[in-house]
């Protein structure tokens, strides 16, 4: 039988085989995991979906596959041996399984009917969960790709199920994004000569997957989204004060330790609100306002930068954010994010305070058109009233897409977060 | 007519009611008394004959405007139309040609029932020898319909009976002619070809303004003749939007659609971003007399909107 790359997302076109976790020749129980995976969004392991012996592995660990490309072969009991019982060749990376030529063809059976003419929808997503074997390409867009030389992979889809429609390899031909997007992958893997040498005692480390997925997001961001940066400071004494109050009872209550961060996270679901302006994303000859308010998290954990995302911020309260965030973080740290904790960010907060970090200039989590970085709280002598006093400062700093956002919007957001958590008072419930 | 009447003695009316009537819808009303009754016939309940009797006078040098009073009972002329009319030229060698026209009021959305609202467009369209005409609005009737007369050949005239009430529009007073076989775009738009005929071309205006609304832009091709079908245009719109929705109000199977589709994927497959797409009336042998049902028969904006969506949505 032959093994897929499952399909565990939407939005998740390919991915890495890091690890096979059974060698040709095992015995594999249903269910057991077959190798580790990563994706763009996160870790997992591949279930096998059934018990049997692992006749083949078809594409070595490092290599980077469409999902739904067959991977390995396992030899369910009773199976017949394929004709002439011979291995299928391995594929190299970005290959497909090739189909199977016989005497006259084969009839395709996992292809859905097309349209309302046939039993179902478009043969985008049948919507049973099973993988698709690959992406199929209409006729104009296979021959736009062709005439102006773009790699199809490369151009993000806006039809049914991710689909790349016309419009979008236009938009994508026109934009000029070829060279961009191009650049990507080569970019975050490239260095120049000089630097690929290694001198006497230097010690070379091979990119791990998920390095290596870091590296191309933060040049497809640092390359695509013409970024600016601003900063204002905030009086957070009352939040300081409030939280020093109310953690001891709040751990007691709620079990988990009371931070900053929750406080954070809900004074920016509610700013966006009302500057839906920066819950936004760039799309070409278009901005997409988002209806939901995903805030993304960014954790550092032992394996490199994760960013969970709390979904539909703007409805909790601080206790149910806490528990969330803490609850994000707990597992991003032990490798256990599931697919739909990634997906789906319409901003980034990214809490530097910890690090001890008083400025901060992030790259934007591409696509989102804004990130938030939260400083380090430092007391420090201020000015109220003509007076000094010593108060708990933060720094926010906001990095956005100038092709989005004016400095003016993007001031006047993140003044409002500044606001709103000055307004934070130590007598208020948590 | 009238002016096809004055313009050209050989011209006359004939069918059942047309004269003391005026005709079922007041087609032909005011005709007998300009152009007496020997030029305004009524005839007897028999479609047949009818049939038969323009076929002769048209085959003698006469240029007959037949009038089949529901589209529902051209059955018995079928014969006379399909066996007879369509034949001529090629079985004479071009030496003789009818140039007959049947005009007849077609499909539903009247509460007309099983026997006054059926669409028969298809089975004329699929004999070479006859055009079919359907045009949608007053002024592609009349300009039309002056084509249809001057025609050397035979013509069935088809002329949606919701139209005649529902649709408004301005008619130039006097001479002017649209050639048969011409079809015309009706709105303009890049995302997506809407190919439609008759009274769906107003529910099809009138959804494609609601996406407009939403950001998607539809271009509305309407075909007016659907034999011969107007295949550089159909191709024209399909090439710039890359996709192709027909909506008719005749069932699906073997309808127009199918023959739209398979022009589109002959000669502009390269072009294509999406499925050939169709919206037609229920495989249901006839339209239905109850009110919801006859709504669930007839496509509608609605619906029309939908198919549209999922279209551009692919």
């Amino acid at each position: 039988m032959r093994i897929l790359l499952p399909q565990v997302g939407e939005s998740v076109a390919e991915a890495i085989i890091d690890k096979w976790l059974k060698k040709v020749g095992d015995l594999v129980e249903k269910y057991e995991p077959l190798a580790e995976v990563v994706t763009d969004k996160v870790n997992m392991e591949m279930p096998s979906p059934v018990s049997g012996v692992l006749t083949s592995i078809l594409v070595e660990e490092g290599q980077t596959v469409q999902m739904g490309t067959v991977v390995a072969e396992i030899k369910v009991e009773g199976e017949e041996e394929a004709p002439g019982g011979e291995a299928s060749p391995p594929v190299s990376a970005g290959d497909r399984a090739p189909d199977v030529i016989d005497r006259i063809g084969t009839l395709l059976k996992d292809v859905a009917p097309v349209g309302p003419t046939g039993s179902g929808g478009p043969a985008v997503d049948d919507g049973d969960g099973a993988p698709r074997s690959k992406p199929r390409y209409s006729p104009v867009v296979q021959h736009l790709a062709a005439e102006h030389d773009v790699d199809l992979s490369m151009v993000a889809g806006s039809g049914i199920g991710g689909r790349v429609t016309r419009k979008d390899v236009q938009a994508y031909v026109d934009a000029g994004a070829e060279a961009a997007q191009g650049r990507v992958s080569e970019a975050a893997t490239a260095g120049t000569a000089q630097a690929r040498a290694p001198a006497e005692g230097d010690e070379r480390v091979p990119l791990r997957p998920v390095r290596r997925m870091i590296a191309e997001n933060m040049v497809r961001s640092a390359t695509e989204i013409p970024e600016a940066w601003t900063m204002v400071e905030a009086d957070v004494t009352g939040l300081v004060r409030l939280r020093e109050a109310a953690k001891a009872d709040f751990q007691r209550r709620e079990g988990v330790n009371l931070t900053y961060l929750p406080f954070v996270v809900q004074v920016v679901a509610d700013s966006l609100k009302e500057h839906r302006l920066v819950n936004s994303t760039w799309a070409g000859d278009a901005i997409i306002l988002k209806h939901r308010i995903n805030i993304g998290v960014a954790i550092a954990t032992p394996n490199g930068l994760v960013v969970p995302v709390v979904h539909d911020a703007g409805s909790l309260s601080v206790a149910r954010l806490a528990k969330a965030v803490h609850d994000l973080a707990t597992r991003a740290r032990r490798g256990k994010l599931d697919v739909t904790d990634v997906q789906g960010g319409t901003f980034t907060v990214n809490n530097t305070g910890p690090l001890g970090s008083v400025v901060g200039k992030a790259l934007i989590n591409h696509p989102q058109a804004a990130i938030l970085n939260t400083e380090a709280i430092v007391k420090r002598p201020v000015v109220i009233n003509d007076a000094i006093a010593i108060r708990s400062i933060m720094n926010l700093c906001i990095t956005f897409d100038h092709r989005i956002l004016d400095g003016m919007e993007a001031g006047a957001f993140v003044t409002d977060v500044k606001r709103r958590l000055e307004a934070i008072r130590p007598d208020m419930e948590v | 007519m009238s002016e096809e009447m004055d313009r050209d003695s050989r011209v006359f009316v004939m069918g059942e009611d047309v004269s003391a009537r005026g005709g079922v819808f007041l087609a032909t009303d005011g005709l007998t008394e300009r152009f007496g009754e020997e030029r305004v016939i009524d005839t007897p309940l028999a479609e047949s004959s009818i049939a038969g009797i323009a076929l002769g006078a048209a085959l003698n040098g006469m240029r007959p405007i037949a009038e089949i009073q529901f589209a529902d009972f051209i059955w018995p002329s079928v014969n006379q139309l399909v066996g007879e009319a369509a034949r001529v030229r090629y079985g004479t060698k071009g030496s003789m040609s009818v140039p007959l026209v049947v005009r007849s009021p077609y499909g539903g959305g009247v509460r007309g029932g099983l026997y006054h609202s059926q669409s028969v467009e298809t089975f004329f369209t699929h004999t070479p020898g006859l055009k079919v005409v359907t045009p949608a609005t007053p002024y592609d009737a009349k300009g039309l319909l002056k084509s249809a007369i001057r025609d050397d050949d035979p013509v069935v005239f088809l002329e949606h009976k919701r139209t005649y009430r529902l649709v408004r529009g301005e008619v130039p007073e006097g001479e002017y002619t649209l050639p048969i076989g011409a079809a015309d775009v009706k709105m303009q738009g890049d995302d997506m070809s809407v190919v439609t005929y008759g009274l769906m071309l107003h529910h099809c205006l009138e959804a494609a303004r609601t996406l407009a609304e939403e950001g998607v832009s539809v271009e509305v091709v309407d075909l007016r003749t659907i034999r011969p079908l107007d295949e550089e245009a159909i191709l024209r719109s399909v090439r710039k939007t890359g996709k192709c929705l027909i909506v008719h109000e005749d069932t699906k199977a073997g309808g127009i659609g199918g023959e739209v589709a398979a022009i589109v994927s002959e000669h502009a497959f390269e072009h294509l971003d999406g499925p050939v797409m169709r919206l037609a009336g229920p495989e249901v042998p006839a339209m239905p007399f109850s009110p919801p049902l006859e709504a669930m028969f007839l496509p509608d904006e609605d619906r029309i909107a939908g198919a549209m969506r999922k279209l551009a949505g692919y």
